[in-house]
């Protein structure tokens, strides 16, 4: 497999303060690489540096083995990187239907475009009744739905997602993300997933990175990480039993 | 107060509708400027003004056929307004948002007095393109009023359309909404962005060609957009419908409001939006839900 993506040592300022802290990672082409960490530990900043909504201080970000970094994020998204934001950022007032339609904005393949509009809206049947629908009426897992759709919709070949769990209940989530995996491998896009719940990110994943402060203190295979006791106690909430449970106050991460 | 016949009426109510026309071409360039990046043009008056006198030359001065000079007229002001946004409103973005009211503020003062040492300060007058009066009973409109209304008519629909059909409406309203979810669509942001101030400056343009032959070029002709800029606040700034009819309420009772009180001439369409504003603040077609900043 090939490398789609690859950042270099990226350093991203908000503000300020600098959010991310020479960060390096690649993703291979046709897998699900997710970003797992807390609040705060800089998950977005990394996407809107890739996207292109934010410029690096440091470093360097590729696409297909081409530099984009620092360019506008309409240029890098019509090279071929969707952005679904955190927070669905749905076009409110406009109907559903204008909303998907706006993710295939810059394709002239009208025939095509059809075609992925009733892949979408047969992967989330849900939005067909509310096709014409304000989005602004739509619930918030129906909203993310349609985030998804709209990013499908500009027929990327990578997809960089924004905690697409934010919100939602469980069954929704795994609705959601068994959607994902569909978009990933019938259709063969790279997905960049960000999640700070990595109870559903990393079984969806076929390589992960732990974020903490700005930095990655972790990476690995999913069945790898998935094994790992700090993952499973800090990330995954599966406590390892033991005589003396209660010591969590001594543990350490490997990392600290 | 005097009393109104009924065909004195009908007048004042004709006139007060075409006046109010061209306040809605005004006021519709302002609305969408507002809209799509949530910036007030206070030089949009000014830009009324500078077509008018590019009118002025390529017409009056170049001698050229009016439909001719009108066109090109249209076609300069959508390069100026163009222009304006890509080399000069554009480097604000991120600023506060006072900067660029103080800058369009300083553009139209610029314009003005641009317009005076190119044209001069006097009054000029520009030719209508439709001669005489059209007579329905006691009422005598002349074929320029009704020229003025068939043409806000003809672009308040055009523009209705566009916005709801039109691939390129639907992306301006899109950017409007959440301009950064229309970047990560890969929506040409920047360049819709300079179009919009285009379409803007080419409505200021028709205003400025419709009013010419009524008031006389001048420049201090601008200054009408304060009254455009007041029924765009009637209407609730920000619905372009909205801007319309409050125009159109401020010029129908303009001319009745100055008529049964001569002492307080002009100041109608300030007393209009400073009531509605004291009951109904968000306008009278305020869109419902505020827009995430």
């Amino acid at each position: 497999m090939t490398e789609v993506l690859r950042a270099s040592n990226v350093e991203t300022m908000y503000g300020r303060v600098m959010a991310i802290r020479g960060i390096s990672l690649t993703v291979k082409e046709g897998s699900v690489v997710t970003v797992m960490g807390s609040n705060g530990a800089g998950k977005t900043t990394i996407l809107k540096t890739i996207s292109g909504a934010l410029d690096p201080f440091k470093g360097q970000v590729e696409f297909e083995g081409r530099d984009i970094t620092a360019l506008d994020p309409d240029v890098i998204a019509r090279a071929g990187i969707a952005h679904s934001p955190e927070g669905r950022e749905v076009f409110s007032l406009l109907s559903v239907k204008d909303n998907l339609m706006m993710g295939a904005y810059c394709r002239k393949d009208r025939d095509e475009v059809a075609r992925d509009l009733e892949k979408v809206l047969g992967w989330f049947p849900v939005l067909r009744t509310f096709l014409e629908k304000q989005a602004i009426y739509l619930s918030g897992g129906q909203q993310q739905m349609l985030a998804l759709g709209r990013a499908f919709m500009q027929r990327p070949r990578v997809m960089l997602l924004d905690e697409p769990s934010l919100g939602l209940s469980p069954l929704l989530i795994s609705e959601i993300f068994q959607i994902i995996k569909r978009i990933n491998v019938e259709e063969g896009v790279t997905m960049l997933l960000v999640e700070q719940n990595a109870s559903v990110a990393l079984p969806a994943a076929d390589f992960g990175y732990v974020l903490e402060t700005g930095r990655i203190v972790m990476e690995g295979e999913r069945d790898v990480l998935m094994k790992s006791a700090d993952i499973r106690e800090f990330y995954l909430g599966i406590k390892a039993e033991s005589a003396r449970g209660d010591r969590r106050w001594k543990a350490r991460k490997t990392w600290r | 107060m005097t009393a109104l016949s009924f065909a004195d009426a009908m007048q004042l109510f004709v006139v007060g509708l075409s006046q109010g026309c061209l306040y809605s071409l005004i006021a519709i360039g302002l609305v969408l400027v507002y809209k799509a990046t949530e910036q007030v043009n206070f030089a949009q008056g000014e830009f009324m003004m500078l077509g008018a006198f590019v009118g002025y030359q390529f017409i009056v001065l170049m001698g050229m056929p009016y439909w001719l000079g009108a066109m090109l007229t249209l076609v300069f002001m959508g390069a100026f307004g163009y222009g304006v946004e890509a080399l000069v409103v554009r480097r604000l973005t991120g600023q506060p948002v006072f900067t660029v009211f103080i800058l369009t503020l300083a553009l139209g003062i610029a314009l003005r007095a641009v317009a005076g040492i190119i044209w001069g300060f006097g009054n000029y007058s520009l030719p209508a393109p439709v001669d005489g009066n059209l007579t329905l009973g006691p009422v005598i409109i002349s074929w320029a009023s009704v020229l003025s209304i068939v043409v806000t008519a003809v672009v308040a629909s055009a523009l209705y359309l566009f916005f709801r059909y039109a691939r390129q409406g639907v992306a301006m309203q899109a950017l409007s909404l959440n301009q950064l979810a229309a970047f990560y669509m890969g929506i040409p942001v920047k360049r819709l962005t300079s179009s919009i101030w285009a379409m803007s400056a080419i409505f200021g343009g028709i205003a400025g060609l419709l009013l010419g032959p009524m008031t006389l070029v001048s420049t201090q002709m601008g200054f009408i957009g304060f009254k455009a800029f007041a029924g765009a606040i009637v209407g609730g700034f920000g619905s372009i419908p909205g801007a319309v009819i409050g125009c159109l309420l401020i010029g129908v009772t303009e001319p009745f409001f100055d008529i049964m009180f001569p002492t307080l001439k002009g100041i109608g369409a300030y007393l209009i939006m400073f009531l509605v504003l004291l009951i109904r603040p968000q306008g009278l077609l305020a869109q419902i839900y505020a827009k995430k900043v």
